[in-house]
């Protein structure tokens, strides 16, 4: 497969009304790369996530897509770029009110023409991936909340999606189940040759996934390191992001009281 | 026995098994082919214990292909045929690994089955009496926190009291003004039609003064607040209910029946009284337009007629009962909130039968003390 630049962005600035959140964004993330985007709390990584996925609209900038530009692609295009990327949200958000089953079966029946048996099976196979066989017909809240996540996984990649968006992966796991669904990203990366981006600030699935990183702060408002995240480890001298990768290891204390509180 | 032969795939007895030739593309696109004949074919020759790939000619493939060859795999296992995926494309045996590494759960899938009329009623028997015993808990619950709130000693924010009769109260007046004047509008129509039959339009006053004191003006004001802030009450705590606030409250020690139903409570039993008498007024109001435009009956003349024709009695009899529909407002609100399940459509169902139980006791209450009332004779 020919490398090339799945997702660009240029130049973009996010804010919520007149507050900017990150501005003079710029990166590209390559076919079939794991690309994770890190940061502390509050620093806008979820919503750049949301403006990557098409959710929000950038307030300056652009993102492309496959080399389509997300945001001056008519309202048709942009579901059609969109419905080739699959998200899992941080809390699975599955639909409460429909089994796992149903749940898969949505997107399968909105955008395919496939038929009610095809659909069965392809539920079942995309369950069995994620590890849920025979779970088809249990609603969400009768599952755990690391199963809910996999459900999750499974509908996201229910249109077998080039694009995969995490928004914090980890988040709400434990370590055993957290380790195995970066497993389960890396396999799927491997097998299916599907770029993927992760929000994530869980350092060792960072350095367990990511092939290239971004480093987002809050004070400077923008992207203060790029590269890979063991690079970043090994060789950044920004103290922000030495602080971020170690835990707090090195630089002191008291200015990280005083960044965070 | 000869091979099977497909545009998209060959399968023929090689060496100690069959091989599976795959070719062209595989995705739901193109159309995936038809497993039967393949699994025929393969139960046809039991003495064949191994199945082989070759992915060579394999074009472009997506999930179509995976399910093909989930399936056939699952049916070569029951047939106790080893399975070598080595010919196929990394990327497919890497998810074919995946897909089988979990077994499927031992008693994971469910099975739906009928149940018998019997047992179909001793569910809802059970129910019915579950909701019950948790219906009269909740009330008893409330008592308990009246009390408490008469010493002083309930514990809820008073801005939250504020709130609540801020919502329940003045925001409720644009539809209350709308409806009440309607209402008067549609009493006097009809009294007019018929009473001016006799010449007896100046009748038409008493109608609608005795009609909105005593009932229309309870009966309407309690009914728009049931679907308002009644189904309100519903969806707010069966949302807090979902999203674990209710629980939080409790493993404070703080009663989510004190901190949360209280302030509604109390907030619709004050706003209630108000908005009736308001739209009592409002109806009145309404009838003075028919009887002016109409009947050619002067506003002095119709407000001295409801003056003689309506003691207050009637008035405070519609206030009271008012006062008791605010209690059944709040009290169904609340009670379905609380009850709610966890999921978006639980929500949506709470307020429904929010709204249903509120009127549904509205509507038997007022009957009630309408017997109650013509026992008494007032």
């Amino acid at each position: 497969m020919t490398e090339y630049h799945h997702l660009e962005i240029h130049n973009l600035t996010m804010a919520y009304g007149d507050i900017v959140i990150q501005e003079n964004l710029n990166f590209t993330v390559k076919q079939g790369e794991i690309f994770v985007i890190m940061g502390g709390s509050g620093c806008g990584k979820s919503t750049l996530l949301r403006h990557l996925v098409g959710l929000m609209q950038p307030a300056e900038g652009d993102i492309f897509i496959n080399g389509v530009n997300l945001w001056q692609a008519s309202q048709m295009e942009r579901n059609e770029i969109i419905s080739h990327s699959g998200v899992l949200y941080q809390g699975g958000a599955l639909w409460s009110s429909m089994t796992l089953a149903e749940n898969i079966a949505v997107p399968l029946m909105e955008y395919t023409q496939l038929t009610e048996k095809q659909i069965t099976d392809v539920i079942s196979y995309k369950l069995s991936l994620v590890g849920l066989a025979g779970f088809e017909d249990y609603y969400p809240s009768e599952i755990s909340g690391g199963m809910q996540k996999r459900a999750g996984l499974a509908r996201a990649m229910a249109l077998d999606p080039d694009i995969l968006f995490f928004d914090e992966p980890s988040a709400g796991l434990d370590p055993i189940s957290s380790r195995l669904l970066d497993d389960l990203i890396l396999e799927l990366r491997d097998s299916l040759g599907a770029t993927v981006v992760i929000v994530s600030h869980e350092l060792a699935s960072i350095f367990a996934v990511g092939d290239q990183a971004i480093f987002l702060d809050s004070d400077s408002k923008t992207i203060i390191a790029t590269g890979a995240p063991k690079e970043l480890l090994e060789s950044s001298d920004d103290p922000r992001v030495r602080r971020f990768l170690t835990r707090a290891a090195h630089g002191s204390m008291e200015t990280e009281v005083r960044t965070y509180v | 026995m000869s091979a099977v032969v497909h545009e998209k795939y060959i399968l023929e007895p090689r060496d100690a098994g069959f091989c599976l030739q795959l070719t062209g593309d595989w995705r739901f696109s193109d159309g995936i082919p038809d497993i039967e004949p393949l699994l025929q074919r393969l139960s046809a020759e039991p003495t064949q214990q191994q199945l082989n790939f070759d992915g060579n000619q394999l074009g472009k493939w997506d999930s179509g292909l995976m399910t093909f060859l989930v399936q056939l795999i699952e049916y070569c296992q029951q047939q106790q045929i080893e399975v070598k995926t080595a010919g196929l494309p990394p990327g497919v045996q890497k998810l074919l690994t995946l897909a089988f590494a979990v077994p499927e759960r031992k008693g994971a899938r469910r099975q739906i089955l009928g149940q018998p009329i019997l047992t179909k009623i001793g569910n809802v028997t059970i129910e019915m009496h579950r909701s019950w015993y948790d219906l009269l808990h909740f009330i008893g619950e409330i008592i308990l926190s009246t009390l408490k709130m008469f010493r002083g000693k309930a514990r809820f924010r008073r801005s939250d009291l504020l709130y609540q009769i801020e919502g329940a109260g003045p925001s409720a007046l644009p539809i209350i003004t709308l409806i009440g004047i309607l209402i008067g509008l549609i009493l006097a129509f009809v009294g007019a039609v018929q009473l001016r039959l006799f010449g007896a339009q100046i009748f038409v006053a008493d109608l609608v003064g005795l009609g909105m004191a005593r009932e229309m003006g309870a009966m309407m004001t309690a009914i728009i607040m049931a679907g308002r802030t009644g189904a309100a009450y519903a969806a707010q705590l069966g949302t807090m209910q979902v999203n674990e606030e209710i629980d939080a409250l409790k493993t404070m020690g703080i009663s989510p029946v004190e901190f949360l139903v209280l302030p509604r409570l109390i907030a619709l039993c004050i706003t209630m009284p108000l908005l009736c008498i308001y739209a009592d007024f409002m109806g009145i109001i309404g009838g003075a337009i028919v009887c002016s435009t109409m009947l050619d009956i002067s506003f002095f003349q119709y407000f001295q007629q409801i003056q003689n024709a309506v003691p207050l009695k009637h008035f405070i009899i519609g206030i009271v009962k008012s006062g008791i529909f605010g209690v059944l407002v709040a009290t169904s609100g609340c009670f379905r909130g609380m009850q709610c399940g966890r999921s978006a459509s639980a929500v949506g169902y709470a307020a429904t039968s929010a709204v249903v139980t509120s009127i549904v006791l509205i509507v038997v209450a007022d009957a009630i003390i309408t017997i109650i009332s013509q026992i008494l004779g007032v």
